[in-house]
């Protein structure tokens, strides 16, 4: 494992924020503390734009994370997808880590047959237009290169995270006119993403949790499973997806009106968001219509078991053969 | 506006010279080949299908066929390999929901070089054909002989004599009222037709610059394998290869460059541009370049900048944009803007254009008035390919020089155990490309 300042916790009272590389090329990525608690998920009757899917409103508690300080941007996700580190070492005679020799293995994306960046720019862009299953391969490999666990977050660390603590349709309250401090989407983005933490944070610090571009997380969309919640303290709530769409996204984009920002908003994944992908089979790797799609990384402060990790790994629903 | 040199029918402009000849091609109706009469003749007013070529978009455009709202059946399909003739239906049947539209047994699988002709014979009322594009004229010709109707992908040639010939066989096609799609689906896609009707009314006054873009990062390479011949590692390897492809600026840049002619309503005149081999230059990436830029002229002075780029990690865009008199739009984004402030922007449903030109075609051959877009298909196909002998040549090139040139890519036979052309790199100044 390559040792980063502050990454080491033994408990919630020691994790700091900290910054994590990526090597061969360098690059860096933050991760800030997330404390375990009990929130209220979900929104009330009577908020603005809610949706019938968002209740009833249910008490959830999640065990302490990190998570991402900023969406994964194309410098990160790039290394994976072009396999550039790969392609360095090879360049400069370079031999593999013991890290990279694991992460060697993880399989990673085919070329993408468009520019999957539409012209909205690299670099420090989030990256976009991943399946579900990239990014969890994506968070395979990165795990790898770290020697720290990395994965998608479930629906309910998402919304716990992105709540900060608060009760109201968005992190700093309920006035939408505020929104443009915080966030991008449809009204103030001119059609594009924007580079990552250019807007205020959430209290906890996470940038760009509302907006800018929806996030994945792990869980199936089950618009029943609220209410099956009711009533008791859900721990660490998971609904295994069992087929290849209605995987839930959460936090809204730069493409959405203010309503799908809402800390409590629900989107499931369709499979539309391929619809110009028009080869059989259509590529298990890219979105061609889901520009709006991007993603953010947790890690618990406890490790999963192998058995556990199977949970939040890439599931027989959605990866293909020969492809 | 000099006349000769002028592609541009008649001056009309393309929308009036497609309702023009449709009356015609209503005319020739009696005489035809009508669907409608052939299929009451045997009693049965099922479309049947066949699939030629196999790949990854053969099976697309043959899964979007059969979810058409219509009565089709696909009974027949082709392909150079039996190992992507049998993946390809593998596939399909893994969708419940065309299952039932299937019938390929055994006996209607054509593996080969004139596996085309054997589907085409097969009993078929329409044909796909999405083989690599070089095949598409002799394939197209065979299908119209054949009295089929046609949906073809783009693009539909990848030289000068290919044109000329799916110029010829659309002609013949009209005659004989047989319908022939273009998989150049833009034009079947929302967003594109409520900006394009905004620009043709005059949103942003006339154009007079253009600029189109595929910058992307390339395609696959499958690598040659012990004991494969010359031939086969070729086709399999068809992208990196002009008698096959065309190169990238004609088998993807088309679409972009097409966008521009079709708000344009016209064809260029004349291109001149540059072009190389900068990353992409092992031997496993056969002839084709890895970078265009173009500057097409059209007829009335105006130009269109056209860039098309396989580099990964650099800048990406796969777009077309206008400037015109009063404004400016991104057609590819669906906005128009005027003055510098945002005038229009569609914000309506998207459509799944590869499955509306299906949809859109087979309607039409209902209809007993098919589409015809053959001719665009060829025209803008011509276009990319006069971009690619202006970067290969650096020379400026006219259109009617372009379409007259005798220059044929082809090899001179069809079979495995033949020689394929051997690949050679345009050099600038001194390749011969006419």
């Amino acid at each position: 494992m390559l040792e980063v300042p502050d990454s080491v916790a033994a408990s919630e009272a020691e994790m700091k924020a900290y910054t994590d590389l990526i090597t061969g090329p360098s690059i860096k990525f933050q991760m800030v503390p997330i404390p375990g608690g009990t929130f209220t998920m979900g929104s009330p009757d009577e908020e603005a734009g809610r949706n019938e899917d968002e209740g009833p409103q249910h008490q959830v508690r999640v065990d302490p994370f990190w998570m991402g300080k900023y969406e994964v941007t194309w410098d990160e996700y790039e290394i994976f997808m072009y396999s550039l580190d790969i392609h360095r070492r090879k360049v400069l005679g370079d031999r593999p880590t013991e890290n990279d020799a694991v992460a060697d293995i993880v399989a990673r994306p085919t070329k993408p047959y468009t520019d999957m960046s539409f012209g909205m720019g690299k670099q420090k862009f989030p990256a976009i237009s991943m399946t579900q299953l990239a990014a969890k391969k994506y968070c395979e490999w990165l795990s790898a290169k770290t020697g720290r666990y990395y994965r998608l977050p479930t629906e309910a660390e998402w919304e716990y995270a992105c709540r900060a603590g608060t009760k109201t349709a968005y992190f700093f309250g309920d006035d939408v006119s505020q929104l443009d401090e915080y966030a991008w989407h449809y009204a103030n983005s001119e059609d594009a993403y924007h580079e990552v933490g250019e807007k205020q944070p959430n209290p906890w610090g996470l940038y760009d949790i509302h907006g800018n571009v929806a996030e994945w997380c792990v869980d199936a969309l089950d618009s029943a499973f609220y209410a099956q919640c009711a009533d008791q303290v859900v721990e660490n709530p998971l609904v295994l997806p069992q087929r290849l769409y209605g995987r839930v996204v959460r936090g809204g984009s730069w493409d959405d009106d203010p309503e799908l920002l809402r800390s409590a908003a629900r989107r499931a994944s369709h499979e539309d968001w391929k619809m110009q992908d028009p080869q059989i089979p259509q590529s298990m790797w890219y979105l061609t219509d889901a520009q709006f799609v991007g993603l953010r990384i947790v890690r618990p402060l406890v490790e999963p078991s192998d058995e556990e990790k199977v949970r939040y790994a890439a599931d027989e629903h959605q990866v293909w053969e020969d492809n | 506006m000099s006349g000769t040199r002028n592609p541009q029918v008649g001056g009309a402009s393309r929308r009036e010279f497609l309702k023009v000849s449709s009356v015609a091609a209503g005319a020739a109706l009696a005489g035809g080949l009508s669907l409608a009469r052939s299929a009451h003749a045997q009693g049965d007013d099922t479309i049947k299908i066949g699939l030629v070529g196999c790949g990854g978009r053969g099976s697309g455009a043959a899964s979007q066929a059969l979810k058409v709202p219509d009565n089709v059946k696909l009974i027949a399909v082709g392909d150079a390999f039996a190992d992507r003739l049998e993946f390809c239906l593998s596939e399909l049947n893994k969708d419940a929901g065309i299952v039932p539209r299937i019938d390929v047994p055994a006996e209607r699988r054509f593996v080969g070089f004139d596996a085309y002709q054997k589907v085409i014979d097969a009993g078929v009322d329409l044909v796909i054909l999405a083989t690599p594009p070089g095949f598409r004229p002799i394939h197209f010709r065979a299908a119209v002989d054949a009295g089929k109707h046609v949906f073809m992908e783009k693009p539909v040639a990848v030289d000068a004599p290919g044109v000329r010939a799916v110029l010829e066989a659309t002609a013949l096609a009209k005659q004989r009222n047989l319908g022939v799609g273009v998989g150049l689906q833009r034009h079947h896609q929302l967003p594109y037709l409520e900006t394009m009707k905004r620009l043709h009314d005059g949103a942003i006054g006339d154009i007079v610059s253009a600029r189109a873009y595929w910058n992307g990062d390339g395609v696959w390479v499958n690598p040659r394998q012990e004991g494969q011949s010359e031939m086969e590692y070729q086709m399999r390897n068809w992208y990196y290869f002009n008698w096959l492809c065309g190169d990238h600026i004609v088998e993807q840049h088309i679409h972009n460059l097409d966008v521009i002619n079709w708000v344009k309503n016209a064809y260029p005149i004349s291109a001149q541009g540059m072009g190389g081999r900068e990353v992409r230059t092992a031997e496993e990436f056969g002839e084709i370049y890895d970078h265009h830029a173009v500057e097409f002229e059209y007829a009335d002075g105006s130009r269109m900048f056209s860039y098309c780029r396989h580099m990964p990690q650099c800048w990406g865009s796969v777009s077309e944009h206008v400037q015109g008199t009063k404004g400016s739009a991104d057609i590819s984004g669906a906005s128009i803007q005027v003055n510098g402030e945002s005038a229009w922007k569609y914000r309506g449903e998207n459509n799944n254009p590869y499955q509306t030109e299906h949809d859109d075609l087979i309607a039409s051959i209902r209809s007993g008035n098919p589409l015809n877009e053959g001719e665009n298909g060829a025209r803008s196909s011509l276009t990319a390919i006069l971009g690619r002998m202006a970067t290969y040549s650096g020379r400026m090139i006219g259109w009617d020089e372009a379409l007259n040139s005798q220059l044929s890519l082809a090899p001179k036979q069809y079979a495995f155990d033949a020689s394929p052309p051997t690949p050679a790199v345009a050099v600038p100044g001194i390749s011969v490309v006419l």
